[in-house]
């Protein structure tokens, strides 16, 4: 169990790395930032994996706090950010 | 086999890590290089949690991943709707001389760090047996806290001091961030009535549990302004009669808390924040709860940027 | 092995499965609208098999509860957020692809 758990962790920092692809290429903002919000729900998985694998309870008030402020870093982007974004309709 | 597996674990969060540092550093697209820093802040947090360091883990989550990115793009819709030439053409990073010059300098600091681990001595512990030997005159059963709070508290307490002074600083320069115009809507409206409170929960369960496992002022302070981000961000503004001196007041309310203490201390036991062990957890928590208030409040207001009441100078 | 242990296995890969499915879709799809389509798959469904497999194998009813309550949070999260970015660059001016 503790093979698969550990096995999980690494396949999901790979789906990261190429995740990562679409918040370089875009092309529009809002193309990034949900690039990014991916990432975060991807990295919410790990931690709840790694707390199981390695039987460290904090993680999972880690995965807590990550899942919660990467939401209000969405919010932001969406209330300040995007309405200032350029349209980039051209660019695709 | 797990070994190998943990091995290719940290092999490719050190090479994410290494490579989303360079891609928000060399990108010309002041936007990406937000996204690429809040993905660095991601892969930083599991990068800490590897090396065991669940607390600064914590935090990184906290104020890396998520009130940073937060100020970075409200930061970025500044720049955007008052000096649009500062984001469009940002020349292409740095070239000639001072690109050798600076890969010199680096190479210069890496040699220096590489040196100082190398002449370590072998058996060399670090100061966990000292810490772990008083841990129980500290008040506290988590080390980090033991740490921060009292055997170093000097250094958290002018680390508070740093924060405030970034607030002084940003009003100072009168900076008033752009609020658009459109209504926030019932989506956005349900989600931070269901999210405000919980944020104000999980900072009051951080900042308790900080005493005996991950956890603190810093962490629980950074969800709290989260919360008030958040509020910001749907549309509530702060009201009048409170963004006089009953903001100012929870402005320094950690910091003033703090230093107070240290003061007491100094006259008292003869030493800046000597505490005492029959008092230390008390104390601690005092300081703690303070310092989590101010500093969730410091935060919200760098996102505010100017000084309520003063926006329209 | 337990009946369990089989079974938070299978959630568990199956979850892993999902995020690559997440992630293939964030890169293959031409447009913001569908990219968010394949976001919140790994978000709700990858996530929450994630926590279902890893509910199976905890000893205590309360990190359970911590566990769902992760899960409850993303779902939330995911769902707003994907409208409000939807909405967003609708009112940008980003035209949704057609084929």
């Amino acid at each position: 169990m503790q093979t698969l758990l550990f096995t999980l962790v690494l396949f999901l920092i790979l789906n990261l790395g190429v995740g990562m692809w679409r918040v370089l290429r875009g092309p529009t903002t809002a193309d990034r930032m949900l690039a990014a919000q991916l990432l975060g729900t991807t990295a919410v998985a790990i931690l709840l994996l790694l707390a199981e694998a390695t039987g460290s309870a904090a993680l999972r008030d880690v995965a807590l706090v990550l899942a919660l402020l990467a939401t209000v870093t969405a919010v932001a982007f969406v209330r300040r950010t995007l309405p200032y974004s350029e349209n980039a309709n051209d660019d695709e | 086999m797990e070994t190998l597996i943990s091995w290719a674990i940290d092999v490719a969060l050190a090479l994410l890590v290494v490579s989303l540092a360079w891609r928000a550093l060399a990108s010309t697209d002041l936007f990406k290089a937000i996204v690429l820093f809040i993905a660095f802040g991601l892969v930083l947090t599991l990068v800490w949690v590897r090396l065991n360091a669940t607390d600064v883990a914590l935090a990184e989550a906290a104020i890396g991943a998520g009130v940073t990115g937060a100020l970075l793009l409200a930061a970025y819709a500044k720049l955007r709707a008052t000096s649009p030439d500062a984001i469009v053409d940002r020349a292409g990073g740095i070239s000639g001389i001072g690109a050798i010059s600076l890969l010199i300098l680096i190479l210069l600091v890496a040699a220096a760090l590489g040196y100082a681990v190398w002449t370590l001595p072998s058996d060399y512990t670090g100061l966990g047996k000292e810490v772990a030997a008083n841990l129980d005159q500290s008040g506290v059963s988590n080390p980090v806290t033991a740490v921060l709070l009292n055997f170093r508290g000097y250094d958290t307490l002018l680390e508070i001091m740093v924060l405030l002074l970034a607030l002084l600083g940003a009003w100072s320069l009168g900076i008033t961030i752009p609020r658009p115009e459109a209504a926030p809507g019932l989506v956005l409206d349900t989600l931070s009535r269901l999210l405000v409170p919980l944020l104000i929960l999980v900072a009051a369960y951080l900042l308790w549990v900080g005493a005996h496992a991950p956890g603190g002022a810093f962490q629980a302070g950074a969800v709290l302004a989260a919360a008030g981000v958040l509020m910001l961000l749907s549309g509530r503004e702060l009201p009048a009669a409170l963004a006089t001196w009953p903001l100012r007041l929870a402005l320094v309310l950690g910091p003033a808390t703090f230093l107070m203490l240290a003061v007491i201390t100094l006259i008292l036991e003869g030493r800046v924040l000597k505490l005492s062990p029959e008092w230390a957890g008390r104390l601690i928590l005092i300081i703690e709860t303070t310092a989590t208030i101010s500093i969730g409040v410091t935060l919200t207001a760098l996102f505010m940027g100017a000084p309520p009441g003063e926006e329209d100078r | 092995m337990t009946t369990s242990d089989y079974l938070s296995v299978a959630l568990l890969t199956t979850g892993g499965l999902f995020f690559l499915a997440g992630t293939f879709g964030l890169l293959r799809f031409p447009d913001v609208f569908t990219r968010l389509h394949a976001l919140t798959k790994a978000d709700n469904v990858g996530l929450g098999l994630t926590v279902a497999g890893l509910a199976l194998q905890v000893d205590s009813w309360a990190v359970a509860g911590k566990l769902l309550l992760i899960w409850l949070l993303a779902l939330l999260a995911g769902a707003t957020v994907s409208y409000l970015i939807a909405q967003g660059a609708l009112r940008l001016g980003i035209r949704p692809w057609k084929r």
